[in-house]
């Protein structure tokens, strides 16, 4: 099969790999229809999340349907389907109640002991993102293995389109997430940090959940924009103060929540985010944790700052007095995307959620690598790119 | 150990006689040196002392599943092969108890140990100790406690054993990726996957590619 491979910094390949076949009972095979690039992507992308090799698959946005089946699945041939980018295995305890994202059981255990020595626990399995979450072979192909099949898959209807479901299988639910690890409040002030995907569908979520006002920030115009058009008041970073912004923007209160929808690159002109950059560079694997800090200062005494942004290391210079002497709430983590699947899908069923804005390409999956180069250079035109493993290169 | 002794009394006993036979003149001697010291309620193998010319490993894992169902297919020790990466098999040897585990050794080498049930409690605990004349001189322990609430059982496994050329195995070991701490940590995780997803958790493409692994491992 064809697939996007990985084989260094800013190094992304479209080469014929092995197919995948069943190998555990409860896997199936699903023949990818659409797959997206993420924001996370451009991390592994730009080579700072440790433990790539070579040759690995990436993509862990992505659809299609069911054409093989494991004798435990409980999929069926034929069936359309959204994957969760988080491998689960529904048995253990972190599954059976619903923190998905901590699954004990998904990441092989010969895997597990890099992410446990690095944070405590071992990560769980991840589809296309490093051997530190499994080293599965991603979705950024015309097929996947995708192992217990019988918990993550959600099947969906026919008369609605890939690009109304895909975002299912992770930005929906972690822009989702985001908003309710702000734990909003009505008459609540929500600031998110980052108008990529995950930014923008918080915006959604935090107004949907009954937020007064959103602050959206940003640099670029057209990100912004879009935003502005869900509903949200914005502030682009390269003109204004953002704290100052911030803190007038509420009578002096500060915002009630903040949301990091950036990560561990973030953007910024602060001295101690120019010398982790450097860090990053030289791989000390140090991350550039700037809009983690600037939101704990900006949150107001008591508040909320909620953490959708990848980090994966270290960082220094961290305002621990400013997080104890607030007294901040801090939510993080991967995204238990099964809990959200199936409320989420009703209400794009409904009409209440549209995701389809976001697309700003859609590309065959041969043209992936130039998707990436797009994707990371040209951030304010390009929102999001769609790849089709079966759509035909323009001549 | 105040908690176990006011819910689990006898298990309690039963575990501090079988924590006692484990390495048993190496821990009295280490006592001894650490009379001294007030004792915590922490697992003995947590300690930071050593225990004479014994290793002793020991892991805990919570798995979701019945303490009865788990404590029965641990019984059956012709199963551990499923999720032992180390064992090639167990076999029955004789009619009291005693078995053969034939186990993968630096090299391409394998050693073989003859076991016999030192204590059985059952649902509980299952302790074995090698016989005269094995090529490993061992000991070990599993235990099966009901875990809080709905979270299933915590099993414990501790392994004593003396390192087999000494300390240049030890190194050898953990040079050909053995060394016993890491294959209990390990094996005690599959056998956890096994019981929980019935299948153990692999990021191959294809089966070969799954044997080919093994054989790597092997």
């Amino acid at each position: 099969m064809r697939a996007l491979t990985w084989h260094g910094t800013k190094d992304v390949r479209v080469e014929t790999v092995d197919d995948p076949e069943i190998v555990n009972p409860r896997d199936a095979i699903i023949k990818v229809s659409s797959t997206a690039i993420c924001g996370s992507d451009l991390h592994l992308y730009d080579g700072v999340i440790p433990g790539m090799m070579a040759g690995d698959v990436l993509g862990h946005e992505f659809m299609g349907e069911v054409v093989e089946t494991g004798p435990a699945s409980t999929l069926q041939k034929g069936q359309r389907v959204v994957v969760p980018f988080t491998i689960s295995c529904g048995g253990c305890f972190h599954c059976r109640i619903e923190q998905y994202s901590a699954c004990e059981n998904s990441n092989p255990v010969e895997k597990q002991d890099a992410s446990a020595t690095l944070y405590g626990h071992p990560m769980a399995g991840l589809f296309g993102y490093s051997h530190m979450t499994g080293g599965y072979s991603g979705g950024q192909a015309e097929y996947v293995r995708v192992p217990f099949s019988d918990v993550g898959p959600i099947v969906v209807p026919d008369h609605l389109e890939d690009e109304k479901v895909l975002f299912l299988s992770d930005i929906l639910p972690t822009g989702w997430m985001a908003a309710e690890n702000a734990e909003i409040q009505p008459d609540d002030t929500v600031a998110v940090w980052g108008c990529g995907p995950v930014g923008l569908f918080a915006v959604q979520a935090a107004l949907a959940m009954g937020a007064a006002r959103v602050i959206a920030i940003d640099h670029y115009p057209h990100r912004l924009e879009l935003a502005h058009k869900l509903g949200a008041e914005t502030i682009n970073f390269r003109e204004t103060h953002v704290r100052e912004a911030l803190l007038e923007m509420t009578g002096g209160i500060g915002v009630d929540a903040a949301i990091d929808a950036v990560g561990m690159e973030a953007h910024g002109f602060a001295i101690d985010n120019m010398i982790d950059v450097v860090k990053q560079k030289v791989g000390i694997g140090a991350d550039r944790a700037s809009v983690f800090k600037q939101a704990l200062l900006a949150v107001r005494p008591g508040g909320r700052l909620s953490v959708p942004g990848v980090y994966g290391g270290m960082t220094d210079k961290f305002p621990l007095g400013a997080l104890m002497e607030k007294g901040i709430t801090v939510r993080a983590g991967q995204t238990h995307v099964q809990r959200y699947t199936d409320r989420l899908l009703a209400m794009i069923e409904e009409g209440v959620l549209d995701t389809t804005f976001l697309i700003s390409h859609t590309l065959p999956l041969e043209e992936g690598p130039r998707g990436y180069r797009c994707f990371r250079e040209e951030q304010n035109t390009w929102t999001k790119v769609v790849l089709k493993p079966g759509m035909e290169p323009e001549q | 150990m105040t908690s176990h002794g006011r819910t689990h009394g006898a298990l309690a006993a039963g575990i501090a006689l079988a924590a006692g036979a484990i390495a048993l003149a190496a821990t009295q001697q280490n006592r001894r040196r650490h009379r001294d010291h007030p004792a915590d309620d922490a697992p003995g193998f947590t300690a930071r002392r050593d225990f004479g010319r014994y290793e002793v490993v020991g892991r805990s894992v919570t798995i979701a599943r019945p303490r009865a169902e788990l404590f029965a297919f641990w019984r059956d020790f012709s199963n551990l092969a499923q999720f032992m990466e180390n064992l090639i098999e167990v076999s029955p040897a004789g009619t009291d108890g005693h078995s053969v585990w034939t186990i993968r050794a630096p090299a391409g080498q394998s050693v073989q140990v003859e076991t016999r049930i030192a204590r059985e409690v059952d649902g509980e605990l299952i302790a074995w100790r090698s016989v005269e004349g094995s090529d490993i001189d061992t000991e070990g322990r599993i235990t099966f406690e009901d875990a809080p609430g709905e979270r299933g059982t915590r099993v414990g496994l501790i392994i004593a054993y003396v390192p087999p050329m000494g300390e240049a195995g030890r190194v050898a070991a953990k040079l050909f990726r053995r060394e016993p701490e890491v294959q209990a940590r390990h094996d005690l995780k599959r056998f956890k996957m096994l019981m929980e997803t019935g299948e153990i958790a692999t990021s191959v493409r294809r089966k070969d590619a799954a044997r080919a692994a093994k054989m790597e491992n092997a």
